[in-house]
This record gives structure tokens, C-alpha cells and sequence, in this order.
């Protein structure tokens, strides 16, 4: 399995009147071929900025500041805008997380789709529509030629959803990235967008990036995983380690504070917030609501080390500390 | 099981659809929000109430509280009809039962007013009710800040000075305000982030243990529900599909329904794996639900006398209310 996208040492920084929000400070992670990876955080951890410096649409005031991303080695913030117009939809797709917005509610998403289908491939209208209709009918939607005529305001949210990956996938990308795809969504649309998103994985051999707050999620759709807290790596591994033993303090702290269907333990809350990325705390960022936190936490940034094949972890603690579940 | 302190009776809500003209409206249909539901909550339990949007969760609190006017049904609190006393009773009357009956909202960015201090929000039922003597207001504040884990200080604070947890125990303080028998809580931790949820959850819960309050919390979320609740109300439609212990439901479900949406949910656990039933389609129109049992369009086991008959809600086991003809096959 090669590597199929790689972000070193990303920054990206948002030039507020209030003063600079650090989103992203310093994010490093590689996605193969093939494989589905998620990237879990609260809000503000910075798993939606990454993903858009990927692609090169950080909006204003935003601006990247620093560190290099790779497409298949390549390095791709040295291009040109209309090289990274290449990258995006052709290389790279994008599921926002709200159908509601992505899709323009003035044309049918036939247009939307022949649109995308033009922009990549040198196709008649004719052939792009008959494209657009074998899109939607891979994603799952019934009667897809009535379907190309209608408006996004005459489709369900689960039916809109599918639209948008339908759209995001008309530039036949190798990497398909969903922002919180299901947020929206009632848990049985969710479960039939889940399964989709699985199936295309397989089908179309493409790699998945998977943003959520939702470690069921993670746990069901993933192999791998990137644990984002406040803008840096907390940790990152594959993903049936992490739910077994965690490293770092925070994601177990997670893992204990969500309750699941299938059992009813006692839920530890993570006391405090979520710090403000204009004024982070210093060393480790996760210091002040943690519950190991020492001395060399607030003076030092732990640096992301190796713990095992595959596996890291920023934490200056995590070789003294167990974080098993216990049983 | 504890004595019964809210009853909700064959409860309907219909929302009128109209079809405006230039000068005309005329009525075409009506949303059936709430189709005849009917539950108990006992004294000190918290009751989940759980299903997918528009299947009439919310509807049902507001119409509880009378937030929204019902068309038909009764709802007794503490034996008592509550219409009935809001329409004839005196003031005096009336204002002691909205006091024993509080809501909190889902959004705590939508719900406080951003000009008033906590101090004036937790105080404004004071000023309504008139049910606390002016020199015991701040000592009241105070207290009601510490039950639901907030400090002195911040009473002099505004809305946009806090978190969003922090926020949602302010609405809390305020409901609590009244000293109410009762509380709707309307999706209480859906907008916050999850970090955040268990502590909202677990001061609930506590609350419910150290007050002998009674909750109904509403939710979509279904482990959650599994986390606070003693038992459990499942709506489709408008409906009751099944009511339940909270274990019993959520280990031995009796309708196809409640089944699809257990499965449904992800276990952060990699290692178990849950058979997934996926349901076909979306959820019906409310404006013409299906006719007979409203799920069968999309239920795995529908017959035909799940098209033209409607199952009622019975009893099977103890305590377990389910609405399906063949719930017997699942038990």
C-alpha cells in the first residue's frame, strides 16, 4: 500500500481582529491507499482546517503558515491555482457536512452534476448528463433520470447527502474526504449513508478521510485514526488499538466521558472547555483538564514520539501511564 | 414502580398545512405531529422519549407543558387536569402549576437573553412568580448556581461569557428556579461538544436523585437516553411504537422499529460487531401517514395486515407496551 496523501507539519493560521486563532499548529499525518482514516476532534480541534489547507481552500482571514502536503509525493502547495483546480474533485473529493448548503438550491442537481463532470472530463453535455444518471444511481438513488430534473429542495436530507457524494465523486477522485457526513442526518439515513460510503470504498478502491466527533463512528468505519485536540496531533494509531489501549490522556478521557448503547457504566466527564486557540495553554495544550497533568505538562510541548508500530503519541506521561479501560 | 406524577392520555396534535393564494388560504391538510400518545411518568423518574426528527418528540413537551395548544387528549399532573386548571382555576392556581412544571431547551445560545445578567435570568421567574421574598433572591441565586456546579461570581456575568456547557447549566438554574416537580428537557446536550455532554448528563441525573425530580428527556440520541432513563417511549410518526423498561427495551426490543434504530447506532468498540438492519427509505410525510401500522412501507417483517390495520399499543411481558402484530414473534 503506497501513500497516498501526506500533510507534514501543517499550519494554518486565521488573522483575527481579536488577535490570531492557531487551528491548525503543526498537524502530521499520511493517509495509504485504500484505506479508510478518520479524524476525530471536538469543535475547534482543527480536523475541518486540515482537511481544507489539503485542498487549498482555506477561507479568509485564514492562511497557511507553514508546512508542505504531499499528493502521491508529490508536493502540492507549490502549484499553481489552476493546478490545484486539478486536484480538487480529481484527486480529491469533498463531502460537507450540511447537503442543506453544498448544494446550489436554484439549478437540479442534474446540473450540479454535469457541472463537475465537465470540469474533469472532455464530454458533451449528453454524455456528462448520462454520466451524472449512473452516479446517482451508484449512490444508491431510485428512479435517478426523474431525479437529475429535481431540486434539491425536493429531496430528503439522506437523499441531499447522497447527491453531494454523488457530486464529490463525478471527478472520480482517489481520496474521498467526509465532514461529518451524518451530523445531519437520523440515525437510520445515517446508517444507509455509512454503508454506502463503506461500499464505494470497496468498489471504487479509493481512500476514505472520515471527520467526526463521533467515536462510534470512528470505531465502526476506520483502520486507522488521528486524534486532533486544539489544533495538534494527540495521537494517532490504528484504530482498534486506540479503542484497546489508549496512549494519550485525552482520548481516553473521551472514550469515558460518551455513552454507548450497549452498556450503561458510569460516564466520567472531562472537566473544564476547550481552550481558546488565540491564547493556548502552554506546553501540552490538553493540560489544564487533565487529570495526570505534572510540572513539565505546563512548561514543555510533548513531542509527537513513536509508541509502537505505527503509533504516536504527544504526551510527555505515556510510557508511565495506563489508560486501559477498566473492565 | 413509583407512583405515577404526570399522565398523558390519547394526546393529539395536528399543524394545519395551508396553501396561501394571493388573497385565499385554504386548508389542504394537516401534520399529524402527535397521533394519540399516551404514557405515565412516576415520581422521581426520568422518562426518555426518543425517535427520529418530526416523528412528534418535541411537539410532545411543548403540548405536556402547553407551550402548544392540544386538539384533544388529557394530560394529569399530580391527578389533576391541567387544562382544566389553566383554563378555569384563579391566577394564584394557575401560576403554581407552570411553577412545578419547567422546560429546558436544546440550544443555551438561543435560549438566555444575551442583555440580562445570570443573576437577572435566574431571577426573572422570581419577579413573575413572586413565590420568593425580594431580600431572599440573591441567597436563592447563589444556591441555585452551586446545585448545578456553577460559582458566586458568575451571577454578575452575561450569557456570552460562557461555554456552551456552562450555558445549558444556567438554563438548568433557571428551570430549577421554580422549584418544579417536573422538567421537560428537550435535547439538553445536543449542541454541545462531546467532551462536554457527560457533564450536562451526569448533573441531570444527579439532580434527579437529590431533588426526586421528574424528567422527560427528550432526545434522538440513544445512548444517551440509555445513560439517564428508567424508561423508555420509542415515537414513529406521531406514535408510540414501544415503552419500556429502559434495560429491557434497549436488550429485548419487541417492535421491528426499535430494532432498526438500536442497530443502527454505532458502539465505539471495534471489536463487537452488531448485525446493521439498514431500513429502506426515508420517513413518511407526517401530512398522510401510511395507512395501518405507519412503519410498514419500510419494516422488514410487513404483512398485509400491517397495511390495513393498525396495531395498538399492548401489553407483553410486564411493563413492556408495544405497538406491532407480531411482536410475539421477537419475544
Amino acid at each position: 500500500m503506497g501513500e497516498l496523501l501526506r500533510v507534514d507539519d501543517l499550519k494554518t493560521y486565521f488573522f483575527t481582529e481579536a488577535g490570531v486563532v492557531k487551528a491548525v499548529d503543526g498537524i502530521s499525518f499520511a493517509v495509504n491507499e485504500g484505506e479508510p482514516l478518520g479524524l476525530v476532534g471536538e469543535s475547534g480541534s482543527g480536523k475541518t482546517v486540515t482537511v481544507l489547507a489539503a485542498m487549498g481552500i482555506v477561507a479568509k482571514p485564514g492562511r497557511i503558515v507553514g508546512g508542505k502536503i504531499f499528493f502521491k509525493g508529490e508536493e502540492l502547495q507549490a502549484s499553481s491555482e489552476k493546478e490545484m483546480r486539478k486536484v480538487r474533485g480529481k484527486k480529491i473529493g469533498y463531502v460537507s457536512q450540511d447537503p442543506n448548503s453544498s448544494l446550489d438550491p436554484l439549478y437540479p442537481v442534474g446540473n450540479q452534476l454535469v457541472e463537475v463532470v465537465r470540469t474533469h472530463f472532455d464530454e458533451t453535455k449528453a454524455e456528462a448528463w448520462e454520466r451524472g444518471v449512473k452516479l446517482l444511481k451508484l449512490v444508491g438513488i431510485s428512479e435517478p433520470e426523474a431525479r437529475m430534473k429535481a431540486y434539491p429542495h425536493e429531496l430528503s436530507g439522506g437523499m441531499r447527502q447522497r447527491v453531494a457524494i454523488a457530486r464529490a465523486l463525478a471527478g472520480e477522485p482517489e481520496l474521498l474526504v467526509a465532514d461529518e457526513p451524518t451530523t445531519n442526518l437520523d440515525v437510520t439515513i445515517q446508517a444507509q449513508v455509512l454503508d454506502l460510503l463503506r461500499n464505494l470504498g470497496k468498489e471504487l478502491q479509493m481512500s476514505l478521510i472520515l471527520i467526526t466527533h463521533d467515536m462510534g463512528l470512528i470505531a465502526e468505519m476506520t483502520e486507522r485514526v488521528v486524534v486532533l485536540y486544539a489544533g495538534k496531533v494527540a495521537e494517532e494509531s490504528a484504530t482498534a488499538e486506540v479503542f484497546r489501549s489508549p496512549k494519550h490522556p485525552y482520548t481516553a478521557a473521551l472514550l469515558a466521558s460518551v455513552p454507548r448503547l450497549d452498556q450503561k457504566a458510569a460516564l466520567v466527564p472531562i472537566g473544564g472547555g476547550i481552550p481558546n486557540l488565540i491564547n493556548p495553554p502552554t506546553g501540552c495544550r490538553f493540560n489544564p483538564r487533565c487529570t495526570y497533568s505534572k510540572q513539565i505538562c505546563v512548561d514543555n510541548v510533548p513531542p509527537l514520539e513513536e509508541a509502537g508500530e505505527r503509533r504516536l503519541v504527544s504526551c510527555h506521561r505515556w510510557k508511565e501511564l495506563d489508560l486501559r479501560r477498566k473492565a | 414502580m413509583a407512583e405515577s406524577l404526570l399522565e398523558v392520555q390519547d394526546l393529539v396534535k395536528y399543524f394545519p398545512v395551508y396553501q396561501r393564494g394571493i388573497l385565499t388560504k385554504k386548508k389542504v391538510g394537516d401534520v399529524h405531529a402527535i397521533d394519540g400518545v399516551t404514557f405515565s411518568i412516576g415520581k422521581g423518574e426520568t422518562l426518555g422519549l426518543v425517535g427520529e426528527s418530526g416523528c412528534g418528540k418535541t411537539t410532545t413537551g411543548k403540548v405536556i407543558l402547553e407551550l402548544e395548544e392540544r386538539d384533544s387528549g388529557t394530560v394529569l399532573f399530580g391527578g389533576k387536569d391541567i387544562y382544566a386548571t389553566l383554563k378555569t382555576s384563579s391566577r394564584e392556581e394557575r401560576l403554581a402549576l407552570r411553577r412545578s412544571m419547567q422546560m429546558v431547551f436544546q440550544n443555551p445560545y438561543g435560549s438566555l437573553d444575551p442583555r440580562m445578567t445570570v443573576f437577572d435570568i435566574i431571577s426573572e421567574p422570581f419577579v413573575i412568580h413572586k413565590h420568593i421574598q425580594r431580600s431572599e433572591w440573591e441567597g436563592r441565586v447563589y444556591s441555585l448556581l452551586k446545585m448545578v456546579g456553577l460559582e458566586e461570581y458568575h451571577a454578575e456575568r452575561y450569557p456570552h461569557e460562557f461555554s456552551g456547557g456552562q450555558r445549558q447549566r444556567i438554563s438548568i438554574a433557571r428551570a430549577l428556579a421554580t422549584e418544579p416537580r417536573f422538567i421537560v428537557a428537550d435535547e439538553p446536550v445536543s449542541s454541545l461538544d462531546v467532551s462536554i455532554r457527560a457533564q450536562i448528563l451526569n448533573l441531570l441525573e444527579d439532580l434527579r436523585k437529590r431533588t426526586g425530580i421528574s424528567f422527560l428527556y427528550i432526545s434522538h440520541d440513544l445512548s444517551s437516553v440509555r445513560q439517564v432513563s428508567q424508561r423508555v417511549a420509542v415515537m414513529y410518526l406521531g406514535k408510540i411504537f414501544e415503552f419500556a423498561p429502559v434495560d429491557d427495551l434497549f436488550d429485548h426490543p419487541l417492535n421491528p422499529y426499535t430494532m432498526a434504530l438500536l442497530s443502527a447506532v454505532p458502539i465505539p468498540d471495534p471489536e463487537r460487531h452488531t448485525k446493521r438492519i439498514i431500513l429502506p427509505g426515508d420517513v413518511p410525510s407526517p401530512v398522510n401517514p401510511p395507512s395501518g401500522c405507519r412503519f410498514h412501507p419500510r419494516c422488514p417483517y410487513a404483512a398485509e395486515v400491517c397495511k390495513n390495520e393498525e396495531p395498538p399499543l399492548r401489553q407483553l411481558g410486564t411493563d413492556h407496551l408495544v405497538a406491532c402484530h407480531f411482536a410475539e414473534k421477537f419475544a
